[in-house]
């Protein structure tokens, strides 16, 4: 299909596409319809994000920086993180894989309609800012009795 | 600086640990890992690598020269609650892998280690005798 050098089994072709499917299939849920600010995946930093009935909890894995460095603010529920991380490459020594990200990043991160943006932390730990945000109280699920 | 040097110790010690870490008795596991970016660069005393790996903490983290071979394995460790549920997940492992084969040159019995906010440095010497050294021209 794209010129395949024929030594190749195809068949990890086949099999790398087949996982590919999986994995779409089993992550789509989230991916779709991809958010309008939403960055392709491999950008940095990565983010995660998780919640509970009471908070949203944002993760981004972003190693090997100042946490003090971070520019992080929230407007209703749009979470804005920018920074910059320098990789500073070594004179006097042959590089032979840069993969590593080097440079300023800003992502978005749109979070459910009911946090409380007056109610944010945010710590630092092996690489990951991890940032909390209460959601208001009146959105919670609440259990309905019947009489 | 000091703490670097403390965590420097340390992460050379997980270096000669053998596959007894957390991640290697998960690494059984069907979760495919994720490859941790890596720079990579030599000087005259031996081979540098970087590799982005958060939210890996030092016991987390098993570094290991099996064979010819430098394995670097993490277990990521998110601060989650029990009933969390996920709503966007752009990493979708928790565990890092990753694996390099050595060069005879090289002394894997001196590596060194340092994991400092997730990047892990591991600094591989050059043994003493192979280090290059610059050839002089005589002029007749």
């Amino acid at each position: 299909m794209f010129g395949i050098p024929s030594t190749m089994p195809s068949s990890v072709f086949d099999e790398l596409w087949r996982l590919q499917q999986e994995v779409d299939e089993l992550f789509g849920s989230w991916s779709s319809p991809l958010g309008i600010r939403s960055l392709p995946r491999g950008s940095f930093p990565a983010v995660n994000v998780g919640q509970t009935p009471e908070r949203v909890e944002i993760y981004l894995f972003a190693p090997g920086i100042d946490p003090k460095s971070l520019d992080i603010s929230i407007q209703q529920n749009l979470l804005t993180v920018s920074g910059k991380r320098e990789v500073g490459a070594r004179e006097e020594a042959d590089y032979y894989r840069q993969e590593r990200f080097s440079g300023e990043f800003r992502r978005v991160i749109s979070l459910p309609e009911d946090v409380d943006p007056e109610r944010v932390q945010a710590k630092y730990a092996d690489g990951i800012v991890q940032i909390g945000v209460q959601r208001r109280e009146a959105a919670r699920p609440r259990q309905i009795e019947i009489h | 600086m000091a703490t670097n040097t403390e965590v420097s110790r340390r992460g050379s010690s997980a270096a000669t640990q053998a596959s007894s870490g957390p991640a290697a008795q998960r690494g059984q596991s069907a979760e495919t890992p994720i490859r941790p970016p890596v720079d990579i660069w030599e000087d005259k005393d031996g081979i540098t690598l970087c590799a982005d790996m958060p939210g890996v903490s030092k016991d987390r983290l098993n570094l290991r020269v099996d064979g010819n071979n430098l394995i670097i394995e993490g277990q990521v460790q998110l601060e989650l609650a029990e009933n969390a549920e996920a709503l966007y997940a752009d990493v979708r492992s928790s565990l890092y892998r990753r694996s390099f084969s050595l060069s005879g040159e090289l002394e894997t019995g001196k590596i060194e280690a340092n994991l400092k906010d997730g990047v892990l440095t591991v600094h591989i010497p050059k043994r003493a005798e192979l280090r290059p050294r610059k050839i002089e021209v005589q002029a007749s």
